[in-house]
């Protein structure tokens, strides 16, 4: 019953970190940068929903979705200042700057904020689940988690599918130079990408602080980190990818607390990495592109 | 149009670095103004001599409760002891310097005060900073007194003393109070395996718990970059039907930990330290959750002998003291206790200072907050009585 508790409990650790990693994998699979900046989205997605809710006493729901507007509107602006200019840059150069946009965040929270820790009210309202008479429990946390996740990955496979501005983003990302020729615009696709993304960090944001209930400047970035190490392990670039290797870390992270060693857990975790990008250098669903000479 | 953005870029980049730096900035110019009315403040009492004690905590970060009460209770001491006419005609100074639980950053501090200067220290308030300050006093010769410093290195070189209990002390006592008091025999242990305090506490925990009939069913540590998931944890410690769970953590990781277990139907008696100090104090945090709690503190606003302390300490910042608020005004006491009985006066340098207070300390008792008739012995370690609190009401019950 424990094992059942602890894979519970790992999914939905994982389904954060699936939700995260969606962001880097889009993001990477379409402008074929490292967005470092994604973790500390979701801290300002977590604060946005703490000053709506906790300092002026809104309803949950107007937090989250102040907090979806917030984040989408800061994830564009992040692209088109920082970004888009470094478009034609080295990857290097992107990267580096990345890293500054994801200080630059955690500074200025620290301005505005401080950083002293909040204890975050939960915005899941739904009580927790007893099964087994009492002996599993489940809390409303876990529950919503995994079924957001599941509803994420539907309407994102769906919209990328079905839709056109979804068309083109598959498009853009096998090559850039000829969709532009097709009439696509490049710069607006990768800036809905980044909308997406950080629309979805939001939404992790509001998952993480409630199950983890725990907020500071500081909240992004050991997940954001995570979720990236999900992203290369399902394979960069790949949606399926990211929800695969970000419920495998979870529950490899959680049960290897629990039966080998609650202090070891990031260090397994880690080495599984290494050893899967030894084995596969591409991750687990990750394709294979032959460069062509 | 590249031009622009390019411009744009380098404005923000230049905004990123006064984000970053300005944080230093203003504690500068804070500490330079401290500084400067100090220097005006020891002009205008040229008659009488100053001695100045430099205080060194958190003053903001995740363990600001103990700095600020740190800097509150000795800033009450030396305003005390001023209004009383001061010590051999010496009169008190102090000056708080933020290290914001980081060591490199509380060396930092300690530099800031000793061009200040400062004539002794009082912290740091956290181990691991405290450990490293150490080291530099003991270099310079400096006397240092930790108000709350309470891993076993805080006092290894020879000018360190502290007033808290060592963490092998606190971990030992722990597990003799739960085995004497019968609170529980099965008990679980979650600590954090990245900081000296908790480790040390927990070893000396684990290794008194057979003594005391104590069955140790779960020992689960977390670390610094884990301390917000405790799920895995708790269900161990449950599903091994613990009774007590013991908390030798800090009131942070605690407040969420009492989160989890309460979301999990998970209600065993939580037993801290005197890191759990401050658990009332989280924002935002529904304190009816700590409800039972107890914790191993060597102070409580409830005790007579601390009415009168806690009376003025309220009344002057408006809220109630805690255990690191009355260490701090031990530590200030000991060093004016240290000074009547050694004779240093303010003018000497603060080496010469260091060696008279360093031969006077196991010379000295005091009646302090948190114990009376406190000794020292040379090794800098205190001597008095351990005490329980309860939190009933909100509020912290003598046990």
């Amino acid at each position: 019953m424990s094992f059942l508790s602890y894979l519970i409990n790992g999914i939905s650790l994982g389904s954060i970190y699936a939700i995260i990693a969606l962001g880097y994998t889009m993001v990477y699979g379409i402008a074929r940068m490292l967005n470092f900046a994604h973790g500390d989205i979701i801290m300002v997605g977590g604060f946005a929903i703490f000053t709506m809710v906790s300092t002026l006493g809104m309803a949950p729901m107007v937090g989250i979705i102040t907090a979806v507007f917030v984040c989408t509107l800061l994830g564009v602006t992040i692209e088109f200042v920082a970004y888009r200019p470094l478009r034609g840059a080295s990857s290097l150069a992107v990267l580096i700057t990345a890293i500054g946009v994801s200080y630059l965040l955690q500074n200025l929270a620290l301005l505005i904020f401080g950083s002293n820790a909040r204890q975050f009210t939960s915005v899941v309202t739904i009580s927790s689940l007893k099964l087994a008479g009492g002996r599993l429990s489940i809390s409303g946390e876990t529950i919503v988690t995994i079924a957001v996740c599941i509803v994420i990955m539907i309407a994102l496979t769906a919209f990328i599918n079905k839709t056109r501005i979804g068309q083109a983003m598959l498009a853009v990302s096998e090559d850039k130079g000829a969709a532009a020729l097709m009439g696509i615009n490049v710069n607006r696709t990768i800036a809905v990408t980044f909308a997406i993304g950080s629309a979805l960090a939001a939404v992790a944001g509001a998952l993480l602080c409630s199950t983890y209930p725990s907020l500071t400047p500081y909240t992004g970035s050991m997940p954001g980190i995570k979720a990236f190490v999900a992203a290369v392990f399902g394979g960069i670039g790949s949606i399926p990818g990211a929800l695969l290797g970000g419920i495998i870390l979870g529950v490899v992270e959680n049960l290897s607390k629990a039966y080998i060693s609650s202090q070891l857990s990031d260090a397994i975790v880690f080495s599984m990495l290494i050893v899967i990008l030894l084995v596969r250098p591409t991750g687990i669903l990750g394709k294979k592109i032959n460069e062509k000479v | 149009m590249k031009k622009l953005i390019s411009l744009g870029l380098a404005a923000a980049m230049a905004a990123s670095l006064t984000a970053c730096g300005s944080g230093n900035a203003s504690e500068t110019t804070a500490a330079g103004t401290a500084a400067a009315s100090a220097d005006n403040k020891t002009g205008d009492n040229s008659g009488a001599s100053t001695f100045k004690i430099g205080v060194i905590g958190p003053l903001t970060g995740p363990a600001a409760a103990y700095g600020i009460a740190v800097q509150n209770g000795a800033d009450l001491a030396v305003k005390e002891i001023n209004e009383a006419g001061g010590v051999n005609g010496i009169m008190f100074e102090s000056n708080a310097q933020d290290d914001e639980h980081d060591p490199q950053k509380s060396v930092n501090a300690y530099n800031t005060l000793k061009d200040w200067g400062a004539q002794a220290i009082v912290g740091s308030t956290t181990s691991d900073p405290c450990i490293a300050v150490a080291a530099e006093t003991s270099n310079d010769n400096m006397f240092q007194i930790t108000p709350s410093g309470s891993a076993v290195e805080c006092v290894a070189p020879e000018n360190v003393f502290r007033v808290c209990f060592a963490d092998p002390d606190q971990g030992t006592a722990s597990a003799v109070y739960i085995g004497e008091h019968k609170l529980a025999t099965k008990v679980a242990v979650i600590y954090d395996s990245s900081t000296t305090y908790s480790s040390g506490i927990r070893e000396a925990f684990v290794k008194e718990a057979g003594n005391q009939g104590l069955e140790i069913v779960a020992d689960e540590a977390f670390t610094a970059d884990n301390a917000t998931d405790f799920s895995v944890q708790l269900d161990k410690a449950k599903d091994a039907g613990a009774e007590l769970v013991f908390l030798p953590i800090y009131y942070q990781e605690a407040s969420v930990i009492l989160k989890q277990a309460h979301d999990k139907d998970f209600a065993p008696i939580f037993f801290g330290c005197d890191g759990m100090d401050g658990i009332l104090t989280v924002k935002n945090f529904d304190t009816s959750l700590a409800e039972g709690l107890m914790l191993l503190t060597p102070f409580s606003t409830t005790e007579d002998s601390s009415k009168a302390f806690t009376e003025a300490y309220v009344a002057a910042y408006g809220i109630e003291p805690n255990q690191f608020a009355a260490d701090s005004y031990d530590a200030v006491y000991a060093i004016k206790a240290a000074v009547e009985k050694s004779g240093v006066t303010a003018d000497m340098s603060y080496s010469d200072i260091c060696d008279g207070l360093k031969a006077a300390m196991p010379q000295i008792s005091i009646d302090g907050l948190t114990g009376a008739g406190m000794t020292w012995n040379a090794a800098g370690e205190p001597d008095k009585a351990p005490k329980a609190v309860k939190i009933v009401n909100g509020v912290y019950e003598m046990q």
